[in-house]
């Protein structure tokens, strides 16, 4: 029993606790708390596990973004008038348990039993990084070779915010979502949306770029810009645009517009659907994640704020 | 020079670890919201601090120490305004009782 | 030295813990606000001793992403707890127009 497994030990059950403590509290607010404080931890355990790319997804989007996105929907539903709902029955708690407990054993002992060694086809991906000389195992399988997952994820983000946009009223489609937030300008809030944006920004194109290299990419850098643009909108320093302009949908859309080009274009002047030649993979590839970064952060961002809820004036 | 270096981050880890017992314990001890959010500020940011510094001999370049430095800078800034933030919550949260 | 950096880091994993335990308890959402500071500093330390123990240089970038999003978090709980302070107290800062 040496330090780095009781350090692991540790690790595992802070983790545990903490998520048992988020399912089993009563109040919303300390259970996101609870669940975000969660996020940040299993970032950690990703780290350990040398998945650098998934930690920093899990500190950018279980971290921050998705924090605010249930304290949102905690809120509303505060806020809402209760109905009077059936609270759920023993039978239906009893069968929820266990199918959770099912679903966690099939899980563990997936991974106990794993071959060893375990199936896997990282060392042929390693191989390969000459395709597109990008030096990042992750970002060539995402951006090369299964960039048609990577491409129609973009289209199913798009989706998902159509499906938000599509809860508006009637009389407030094409305006802003969300309140008008509203702080003291001499106050401590805006004086940390002014400061930290722009060190955020950095911070986002930084890890957007050495993720050719190293670990990072476009949607960790996507998801930091959009918890910028979040946080300056929740200090009333700007307000959310609303929906039906021009520029906004073009950033909606050009990310998966530009994978679907590029695309398109291998399937002309090359061999098959998203082929790169390989003399133009690299610049392909960059070009393509510079619009993906821009439409990751506006989707999350408008994600967050919600449906529109004020029309335009 | 590389026994140096690891007597330098021994000894500043293990100073940065005290201060984060020191306010771990002052966050279990204190007796009402303000004091333990100055526990958790005040302390808990000089313990990074000293890991920070403990770190820093064992950087691989000149990058990875500025990159250190600045992460602490940050904490450092973002700690002092939240923890107003925090503060000004806990007042308006007491005169309203 | 890899020993001594993995046990600090389970110590001061250990410390998180118990600070956790003391703030998710803490009677009232102001102190439950404080749950992000504390992570934004312990887990970063914690992340930057993992980084050099086992050798993942690029632990820093996410130590740096952490201490962004921990402050946004921070941000977002207070402004969160806030209005729901206000709504049982006097007014609101947002409009809904």
């Amino acid at each position: 029993m040496n330090i780095a497994t009781i350090f692991e030990v540790v690790l595992a059950a802070v983790v545990l606790g903490l998520g048992i403590w988020t399912i089993a509290v009563r109040e919303t607010y300390s259970a996101t708390v609870g669940f975000v404080a969660y996020g940040l931890l299993v970032a950690l355990i990703w780290v350990r596990l040398d998945a650098v790319d998934v930690a920093l997804t899990e500190a950018a989007i279980g971290g921050g973004l998705g924090g605010v996105l249930l304290l949102g929907a905690a809120a509303r539903l505060r806020d809402a008038e209760p109905t009077v709902a059936e609270a759920p029955g023993m039978v239906t708690r009893v069968s929820a348990a266990a199918l959770s407990a099912l679903t966690a054993a099939a899980l563990a002992g997936a991974i106990v039993f794993l071959p060893d060694p375990a199936p896997t086809l990282a060392p042929t991906v390693v191989a390969h990084a000459s395709a597109t000389s990008l030096a990042n195992p992750v970002t060539n399988v995402l951006m090369a070779f299964r960039a048609m997952d990577t491409m129609l994820e973009k289209v199913v983000l798009l989706l998902a915010i159509i499906g938000v946009w599509s809860l508006a009223p009637d009389n407030a489609w094409g305006g802003h979502p969300g309140p008008r937030h509203q702080a003291d300008p001499d106050g401590i809030l805006v004086f940390l949306a002014r400061l930290l944006p722009p060190v955020g920004i950095v911070v986002a194109i930084y890890i957007f770029w050495t993720g050719a290299n190293h670990p990072g990419g476009a949607f960790q850098g996507g998801a930091i810009l959009a918890s910028m643009w979040v946080l300056a909108i929740m200090a009333g320093l700007t307000d959310t645009p609303s929906i039906g302009r021009r520029w906004l949908r073009f950033v909606l859309v050009a990310g998966p517009g530009l994978f679907l080009l590029v695309g398109l274009g291998g399937l002309w002047f090359g061999t098959a659907f998203l082929a790169y030649p390989p003399a133009l993979a690299k610049p392909l590839i960059l070009g393509i994640e510079v619009a993906m970064i821009l439409t990751i952060a506006a989707t999350l961002g408008l994600l967050l704020a919600g449906a529109p809820e004020r029309s335009v004036k | 020079m590389s026994l140096a270096r690891d007597i330098m981050t021994i000894s500043a880890v293990s100073a940065g670890v005290f201060f984060f017992l020191a306010g771990t314990a002052g966050l279990l001890r204190f007796p009402d919201t303000l004091t333990r959010l100055h526990a958790l500020t005040k302390a808990d940011n000089l313990g990074l601090g000293l890991v920070v510094l403990g770190l820093l001999p064992q950087a691989g370049s000149l990058r990875e120490g500025l990159k250190l430095v600045s992460i602490w800078l940050l904490v450092l800034l973002a700690g002092a305004t939240v923890s107003q933030l925090i503060a000004r919550t806990a007042r308006q949260g007491e005169t309203a009782k | 030295m890899t020993e001594f950096l993995t046990a600090a880091v389970g110590f001061i994993l250990a410390l998180l813990a118990l600070g956790l335990v003391s703030i998710l308890r803490g009677p009232g959402d102001t102190d439950r606000m404080m749950a992000a500071q504390l992570i934004g500093t312990g887990g970063i330390a914690a992340l930057l001793l993992v980084g050099t123990v086992t050798g993942v240089s690029a632990a820093v970038d996410v130590a740096l992403t952490l201490a962004l999003l921990a402050t946004f978090a921070s941000i977002a709980f207070v402004k969160k707890g806030l209005s729901s302070l206000e709504t049982h107290g006097t007014g609101s800062t947002e409009n809904h127009k």
